[in-house]
């Protein structure tokens, strides 16, 4: 029930991350060979590169998109200890005729020591900022406070994790019960079986980000780590992406009960856990509604796990490849009939055997 | 909604090589973006040779053909229908309006078969013919179910209707008997034709007792030897008491003259009144409900359900709705025969029969690989009152998790996520936060999208209308310099004097900010040509301080909305 469309990368190295866009319309990819690319979507649904430049003096590690009330802005983050934010601006009319859009750097974040190894917006309600993370152990957030001027950025946070870290992931959540929050995940390797996992709090006293919680189950480095998109729950959902895939359930503690003006307490639970990639987890990620969470591992597949509504999680989907060839811009797939198994025999139709969740 | 036995599906993406490398991948609104990588990260990797492929994955929503387009229409307009009437359905009258419902629903599936059967016998290759005979099964399955429910949960039918209910449920879903009928009817010799006897029994098995008196008759005609049997048994077939609606006689008179009825018809087999005729003895013990003489008949019960109601037609008439259940489970077995294991519809069936109505919907959303089905069954069942909520973070109840299911995915449709709104509409905890998430996704790609989701959010908003309003109407007439003006007037006009003004509401301003990127960065596309530099230069101003007053409006909407939800 999925078609896979296939573009021609046309990076010439290992790309390490792609990202689309808040509406699904324009994606980006870096790569070891230094470079960003933007692709857009056109109208009649081909995907077209509309930029590719060089970001940095390194491998780039990942890149994200800001929310479009910014504009058309990037941040992409490197092995040369560098993170930098990107813009586009409207160009020459004949280079839209082109098809050509221009990138411009409107920073770049020097601070880190060592090779930054995730950077992340934080959710639009908190304005125009952005953390990274790096492998010198320190989490570091910029502001924009303007965010007409794209330039002006400060180094507001600094968080010593104490780990080299590897990845960062902003809790989504806006309401107005939750300060802002955020995980940091750690692939560190040395001996000392530290917990790889902590969740950092704002506090609004202080004005500074405090350690609300540890995980101190994980103890395998951590690769991933992503909060799920929050439609009005209580408490808040993390996944983490270490030697297996680990779904827990944050449940604040009311504050009455907890010393005033700390960080929130958290009831901790886990609620699935997958080896069923095989070795190590390297990426999580959480659908819009936060419905469906998506893992890829050693296993060369992508996984996608959802809950019923009794809360129990279950594998719903395999992405994988055979290592078949591909011709260029060529849609493949299966296509089943759109509502059920493809069993022409009236009493066999209801087979259970296709029970991944698609739509209508 | 899977069980721990059903196995997650698996899409192969080609040109991947699962063994070699692994992949990276996001998430979009509607699709998901793949790509081969090594995660292994060294600095200086060995060049490998640049990574050739990036792949879209999304769910096959074109497959979806005209006719199952037709369906979510249709069925959105019963749904949003019954929605409003809710308040109307009082009293008696209420449960003859949801049966109506049930029926329009019902209805609305039909046509769709009746569709899709058309275009599989018109289907050029084979094997596009097979897909859609298959989803006509699947559409098939999915009525009996909800005829089903309809009888068990809706109509509630009471011992006594409840098997006539029943009987009219299997006519409707096993139909070569007519066609059948018809051949056998139009042929020279009817009692000759092969399949005569086959017809016979099968119209006994269905309870259509007087066209197989006709079929006897025929019979008796052509063969003056069997005439005496046949009208004998023609007569037994006569006299048969049944329940008819408006039938003033109450169910312990019916028991009565049916128990009279049976003896005379046991009495018959006695006295071996059709032994010399195998035909019409076996016809003899159909008619006394003999579970071997009906067992006989499997290849044309067809299936353990049909069995089932002959059954209960033949030897307990007025069978209790709480006694369905020990009668399915045994004919299911009697049926099967240890020969084979229940399939999932088998299961479903069971489940209703046991009154199960949590069962019956989590068996479908497995079997199902699409939420219509149980999202629009389920919140019928809401209607009547049927089902106790369960506490789950996704919706506060079952009903509301569903709806939202399939909700969420009509939204990667590019135009069924209109539909998709009425639903979240009518989802009391989370239909408004999913809406939201879902919609400020959806590209304005093109004006009348931006309109629509305009409009979808306006009426959704209390505070500025009008000007609101006014805005959209010059974007919609393309007025788009007009539009500007009018945009740039209000918010100057309110900057300088009172800077702490809020002419739109944060989301208001969202949506306002996104139209000027949106007509902004096609700006070229609607100027006239011939436009001097000079111009340009003016629009690209005006542009700038319609963004910094966007801006500066949204910040203080930000602090005006904390501050009266924070207090």
């Amino acid at each position: 029930m999925f078609v896979a469309r296939s573009i021609a990368a046309d990076h010439k190295d290992l790309i390490h991350d792609v990202s689309f866009d808040f509406h699904g319309r324009r994606m980006a990819t870096c790569s070891s060979d230094q470079s960003v690319k933007v692709w857009d979507k056109s109208e009649s649904g081909d995907w077209h590169c509309t930029a590719s430049w060089k970001t940095h003096s390194g491998s780039v590690w990942r890149v994200t998109w800001a929310h479009p009330e910014f504009g058309q802005v990037l941040a992409s983050c490197s092995f040369d200890r560098t993170a930098a934010v990107w813009e586009e601006i409207v160009g020459e009319s004949n280079d839209k005729l082109r098809g050509q859009s221009h990138w411009v750097k409107r920073t770049t974040l020097v601070d880190s020591r060592t090779s930054v190894t995730d950077v992340k917006f934080a959710p639009k309600h908190m304005g125009l900022m952005l953390a990274t993370c790096s492998a010198d152990g320190i989490v570091r957030i910029y502001e924009a406070p303007d965010v007409m001027n794209l330039s002006q950025w400060s180094l507001q946070h600094e968080i010593s994790c104490k780990l080299s870290c590897s990845c960062i992931s902003w809790n989504p959540s806006s309401s107005r019960a939750h300060s802002p929050m955020i995980a940091v995940g750690s692939d560190d390797s040395s001996p000392n079986a530290m917990a790889k996992v902590q969740i950092f709090e704002y506090n609004e006293n202080t004005r500074k980000y405090a350690k609300a919680e540890t995980l101190m189950t994980v103890t395998d480095p951590v690769h991933d780590i992503a909060f799920a998109p929050n439609l009005g729950r209580s408490f808040h959902i993390l996944a983490i992406a270490t030697k297996d895939v680990r779904i827990f359930t944050l449940k604040p503690v009311r504050k009455e009960l907890t010393s005033s003006g700390g960080p929130t307490k958290f009831e901790i639970h886990i609620v699935a856990q997958f080896d069923n990639h095989n070795s190590q987890v390297w990426r999580v990620s959480w659908n819009i509604t936060g419905t469906v969470l998506a893992s890829s591992g050693d296993d060369g597949c992508v996984r996608l796990w959802k809950a019923n509504y009794m809360d129990n999680w279950k594998c719903t989907g395999i992405l994988k490849g055979n290592g078949s060839p591909v011709n260029g811009n060529s849609q493949q797939g299966n296509s089943n009939p759109s509502l059920g198994p493809s069993i022409p025999n009236l009493q066999n139709s209801l087979n259970g055997s296709s029970s991944s969740r698609k739509h209508s | 909604m899977e069980e721990l036995d059903g196995e997650p599906t698996v899409t192969l993406i080609p040109g991947v090589n699962s063994k070699m490398k692994q992949m990276c991948f996001d998430w979009g609104p509607g699709e998901m973006l793949v790509c081969e990588t090594s995660f292994n990260k060294n600095e200086k990797s060995e060049t490998e040779p640049g990574c050739p492929f990036i792949y879209i994955i999304r769910k096959d929503i074109d497959v979806y053909s005209q006719i199952l387009r037709k369906l979510f229409n249709e069925s959105h307009g019963i749904f949003v229908g019954l929605q409003r009437i809710e308040e109307e359905l009082t009293g008696k009258s209420r449960k003859a309006q949801l049966v109506r419902v049930s029926k329009n629903y019902r209805s609305v599936i039909r046509a769709c078969m009746e569709e899709m059967h058309q275009v599989a016998i018109a289907a050029k290759d084979p094997a596009s013919g097979r897909q859609f005979s298959s989803q006509v099964s699947i559409l098939s399955a999915m009525e009996l179910i909800w005829n089903l429910c309809e009888i068990l949960f809706i109509e509630v039918a009471p011992a006594g209707p409840l098997l006539l209910h029943l009987l009219d449920w299997v006519r409707l879903h096993v139909c070569e008997v007519d066609s059948l009928l018809a051949d056998v009817l139009g042929s020279e010799n009817p009692s000759k034709h092969e399949s005569f006897w086959n017809l016979v029994t099968i119209l006994v098995l269905q309870g259509r007792l007087d066209e197989a008196r006709q079929m006897l008759s025929k019979e008796a005609d052509a063969n003056p030897s069997s005439a005496g049997m046949c009208r004998i048994l023609g007569d037994l077939m006569r006299t048969m008491p049944v329940l008819s609606p408006g039938n003033t006689q109450t169910l312990t008179e019916l028991e009565l003259k049916w128990q009279h009825w049976h003896e005379e018809c046991e009495r018959h087999l006695q006295d071996s009144t059709f032994a010399a005729s195998p035909h019409l003895e076996s016809l003899c013990k159909i008619l006394l409900g003999d579970e071997a003489a009906l067992l006989e008949q499997k290849e044309l019960l067809n299936n353990w359900y049909h069995f089932l109601v002959t059954r209960l037609l033949y030897s307990h008439p007025t069978v209790k709705p709480i006694d369905l259940h020990l009668y399915a489970q045994s004919s299911l077995d009697l049926f099967l025969g240890g020969e084979s294991s229940p399939e999932p519809l088998d299961n479903i069936l069971l489940a209703a029969f046991e009154f199960d109505i949590h069962q019956v919907i989590k068996e479908c959303s497995i079997a199902l690989s699409n939420w219509w089905f149980v999202a629009h069954l389920t919140d019928l069942l809401d209607h009547c009152k049927l089902l106790q909520s369960h506490n789950l973070y996704f919706g506060s109840n079952m009903r509301e998790f569903l709806l939202l299911e399939y909700a969420s995915g009509l939204f990667a449709h590019h135009s069924l996520w209109q539909l998709g709104v009425d639903y979240f509409d009518y989802c009391p905890e989370l239909g408004r936060v999913s809406l939201e998430l879902h919609i400020e996704r959806i590209p304005l790609s093109t004006e009348q999208k931006a309109l629509k989701v305009l409009r979808i959010c306006e009426q959704r908003q209390m505070t500025e209308q009008g000007k609101y309003r006014e805005f959209h109407r010059f974007y919609g007439e393309k007025r788009l310099a007009d539009a500007a003006s009018l945009l740039l007037s209000l918010m100057t006009s309110q900057i300088a004097p009172r800077s702490f003004w809020v002419v739109f509401s944060a989301e208001q301003t969202y949506e306002l900010m996104r139209c000027l990127e949106d007509f902004a960065s096609r700006r070229p596309v609607w100027r006239e040509p011939g436009v001097q530099r000079l111009q340009e230069d003016v629009e690209n101003t005006k542009l700038e301080m319609l963004r910094l007053a966007l801006a500066r409006n949204l910040g203080r909407a930000i602090i005006k909305e904390g501050s009266l939800e924070g207090s």
